[in-house]
């Protein structure tokens, strides 16, 4: 299963898109049980795709709460596709697609 | 070289000038780590804009609570009617302030919305980047509970 859930509905001609990112965002300051510290490990790009078009992208740091919400608002039309994929510090990546309701 | 070749030379230097015209945004800066681990909220936004002269603009709303009660998760919502291009948020007295950075492509709306840790009362920044000029808009949050570990 995705760790993405996107709700993207239209209005006006705008598409309000709203994401969720299941990631612990990890920001490397929190000690473990063992009183070392947890390396960091976060959420570092986010890219939202429509039409073939880059729509939104973003950057986080560490300090961006864990499990990620993120909106915005782009011109488009219901029946349109939105994809959101992100990147973390490790590399590891993942994407969800969903349609503009 | 004949003519041909010049006219199609000028004609292929005129369709890349014309693309680049057309997409002026079409460059994403993605994560930097230069911007982002600095503790220095200058330091962040040279960076990102080239620039850390800023002017305090009435045209962006900074929405974010009074008091935050948890720390951990701080909702915050940037929208502004100035053209955006880029628009980054920053907590004055976090480890490294700079949070977040959104790059808006033309048809996008000038508004971001998350959540954000913040590790004690403090101002937090909306910078948005329009018409090659930096405008700002600021916040004291008060927090109860501290969200950055330790």
């Amino acid at each position: 299963m995705s760790s993405i859930r996107i709700k993207a509905k239209e209005r006006n001609g705008s598409v309000d898109v709203k994401t969720l990112m299941k990631h612990k965002m990890e920001t490397g300051l929190r000690k473990g049980k063992d009183g070392k510290k947890i390396p960091e490990h976060w959420i570092t790009d986010v890219t939202a795709e429509s039409g073939g078009k880059v729509v939104f992208a973003a950057a986080f740091n560490t300090s961006i709460s864990k499990d990620p919400y993120l909106a915005f608002k782009f011109a488009g039309k219901k029946g349109d596709m939105v994809k959101i994929s992100w990147k973390d510090s490790q590399g590891k990546t993942d994407s969800a697609e969903t349609k503009v309701k | 070289m004949n003519r041909r070749s010049i006219l199609k030379a000028a004609g292929t230097f005129m369709a890349a000038a014309a693309a680049v015209v057309a997409f002026p945004r079409m460059v994403f800066a993605g994560y930097n780590a230069k911007a982002f681990k600095n503790p220095k909220m200058d330091d962040s936004m040279n960076e990102l804009f080239g620039s850390s002269t800023t002017a305090p603009s009435g045209e962006i709303k900074l929405k974010a609570p009074d008091i935050a009660e948890n720390g951990a998760v701080v909702p915050i919502e940037i929208s502004t009617s100035l053209k955006a291009d880029r628009i980054a948020f920053m907590v004055k007295e976090n480890p490294n302030p700079l949070a977040i950075v959104a790059d808006i492509p033309a048809g996008t709306q000038s508004t971001v919305k998350t959540r954000v840790r913040m590790g004690k009362t403090t101002q937090v920044m909306a910078v948005v980047s329009a018409d090659g000029k930096l405008y700002t808009a600021s916040k004291e949050v008060k927090v109860t509970i501290g969200g950055c570990g330790g």
